[in-house]
């Protein structure tokens, strides 16, 4: 079987086709996609993505489950509203936006930090637990807070800028902002997970126990975990807030929590772009599945999905496509690339004469 | 024979400390099962030992009382004259002790260079570092000449899951030897080896630089017997004989202990 790393050469120039098909599709989408779907359909799928995209950086490769990220992410949309311009004359302190967006990310991430300095030091089921309890605890608060949060109410009229004479709320340019920021993302988890720190962590998810055995310390892994985690989950709350206009306590409910776990896990944890399938996935049924079923059924809809991915599939929709593309690639390598193919039967000889 | 050294001043220089590792009345209990009773050890810098003893004699727990991976219920360690009882684990390997364990714990989902440069990077600056290592890292550098001291070289980039067992236990081998160890514990590194395997890991232990000491747990006497300088044999939790390895070898109570240990293994408690 040829190595993972002699997969990426097998293409010409070393670029998979997929993805170059991917990214023109992704910067054209706008110009033929309907202000619906650029809007409601591609920037939300990208937000919500963008969330995913955390959970799976901690989960897939930190190996630690946590159910708060959509309160990270809640936590800088309310920041955003408090500390910049809302409509609804609590709070609202009226500063400019990118110093509003700079506190929200970092208030965001420190936030992350410390429900990170509080669940790591468990694992599994615990970690969940411990992160579930906080989340309902942040929604009870903001819920009754009045004061600074705005209790049941919340926040409305909160504007991203206009800069550059675009209104960034437009979909157009805001589809292409979100893009920008999710691309951003995906590229620097794809690009960190090869890091020391990112080597760390995928050790710290295999076995604790040795790395500590190799001089790092576990607990101060994780926790830097969280906080890269809650700078990629803040700045996808910043959007989020820009998206919906407004922001309310439901945004950090448990039912957003678990959407977004059932995001990260239907899209499949492997991969950074996991995350952003599953968005897909999820933000289409949300949208369409009235069409075919009552208003009140879609949880139905949405649990069967779930259910079914995770019984057929428990790599998710990212597992189903590498199937499929190992069965279409498989044979055609062994006719065009042979020669690659073969080699990974010359390297192999040092072990038949050790073992 | 050693005596443990009672006042190792906490500024000693390691290089003038006499000993890499001494353990004073060290107990190891859980719960009511007492593991290790009152172990004094004391492994002088660059040492090489052997510890023997029949299965629950202690010796895994005495590494992990040494690591702190199960911290001593009481007793002192001391590690190149500093006082370690209460320092975590990750402290320890930075200065400069190692260990690999009896089952390989590797980090299956990492290639074998990204295996050892961690264990490199763990040592050093940069853990936390969002850059990708560079050829030119020091850090990748020395991940690179142990790849080729331990014969991996041609398994560079395979994931650890699809190594044999015999190339695992030589990735351990490299693991342990990251950064600058001054003593390494091996946990039965022979253990599932074929006799050519054992040969090569005898040589790569014999031509370790001499101010490397290391304690190796063995059950092969072939293997602890040619590269062990003194040999401490445990039993029930306590130690039982020290000596060179022709005295071990030769001495009456322990071939009694070794061909006969069924008939008294509950015996000496």
């Amino acid at each position: 079987m040829p190595g993972a790393s002699g997969k990426a050469n097998a293409y010409p120039l070393g670029i998979n086709p997929a993805f170059l098909l991917a990214a023109v599709f992704l910067i054209a989408y706008p110009l033929f996609a309907s202000d619906f779907f650029t809007f409601q359909i591609g920037a939300y799928s990208l937000i919500l993505g963008t969330i995913a995209l955390s959970l799976t950086m901690l989960a897939g490769y930190g190996g630690m489950v946590s159910i708060a990220q959509m309160t990270v992410a809640g936590f800088a949309a309310y920041i955003m509203a408090i500390l910049g311009t809302n409509s609804v004359g609590v709070m609202g302190l009226g500063w400019p936006w990118w110093l509003t967006a700079v506190l929200a990310i970092l208030g965001a991430a420190l936030l992350s930090t410390f429900i990170g300095a509080i669940a790591a030091r468990t694992e599994g089921i615990y970690t969940i637990m411990i992160t579930l309890a906080i989340a309902v605890a942040f929604f009870y608060f903001v819920r009754q807070n009045y004061q600074i949060f705005n209790g049941f109410t919340g926040f409305a009229g909160i504007k991203p800028p206009t800069l550059f004479g675009v209104y960034w709320r437009d979909p157009t340019p805001f589809y292409y902002l979100t893009l920008a920021i999710a691309a951003f993302f995906y590229f620097a988890v794809l690009y960190g997970a090869r890091s020391s720190f990112g080597l760390g962590l995928q050790a710290v998810r295999d076995n604790p126990r040795r790395v500590r055995a190799l001089g790092i310390n576990v607990f101060l892994h994780r926790v830097v975990a969280y906080f890269y985690a809650g700078i990629i989950a803040g700045t996808a709350g910043v959007l989020l807030v820009w998206f919906n206009g407004r922001v309310s306590p439901g945004i950090v409910g448990v039912d957003m929590a678990i959407d977004i776990l059932v995001i990260a896990v239907v899209g499949g944890m492997r991969a950074p772009i996991g995350p952003f399938l599953g968005a897909i996935a999820f933000v289409l049924l949300e949208n369409f599945a009235i069409d075919l079923i009552d208003r009140e059924r879609f949880n139905t809809v949405i649990g069967l999905a779930f259910l079914l991915v995770v019984l057929f599939s428990p790599d998710g929709l990212l597992g189903i496509w590498r199937r499929m593309e190992s069965r279409i690639r498989l044979p055609r390598a062994n006719v065009r690339w042979g020669g690659r193919a073969n080699r990974g039967d010359w390297h192999p000889a040092g072990s038949p004469e050790r073992t | 024979m050693d005596e443990p050294g009672t006042a190792v001043p906490r500024s000693a220089l390691p290089q003038a400390g006499q000993f890499a590792l001494e353990l004073n009345a060290v107990s190891r209990h859980f719960g009511a099962l007492v593991a290790m009773t009152d172990i004094d050890m004391t492994i002088r810098a660059g040492e090489r030992r052997a510890v023997l003893g029949s299965n629950g004699a202690g010796k895994t727990t005495l590494f992990n009382a040494i690591t702190g991976d199960f911290p001593p219920t009481s007793g002192r360690v001391r590690l190149f004259g500093e006082d370690v009882t209460y320092l975590p684990v990750h402290e320890r390997i930075r200065r400069g002790l190692r260990r690999t364990y009896q089952i390989s714990l590797l980090f299956s989902g990492l290639s074998v260079i990204e295996n050892i440069f961690l264990a490199c990077r763990g040592v050093g600056r940069g853990r936390h570092s969002l850059l990708r290592p560079r050829r030119d890292d020091g850090a990748m550098e020395m991940a690179e000449t142990l790849l080729h001291a331990v014969h991996l070289d041609d398994r560079r980039d395979t994931p650890v899951a699809e190594l044999s067992h015999g190339q695992q236990r030589q990735l351990e081998v490299a693991l342990a030897l990251s950064g600058a160890p001054r003593l390494i514990l091996f946990d039965e590194p022979a253990a599932g080896l074929s006799p050519t395997e054992r040969a090569d890991l005898v040589d790569i232990l014999q031509s370790l630089p001499p101010h490397i000491g290391f304690i190796l747990i063995e059950h092969d006497m072939d293997v602890a017997l040619r590269v062990a300088e003194r040999v401490t044999m445990m039993h029930n939790g306590r130690i039982f004989k020290q000596g060179t390895p022709e005295e071990i070898e030769n001495d009456p109570e322990v071939q009694e202990l070794y061909l006969g240990h069924g008939a008294n293994g509950a015996g000496h408690a």
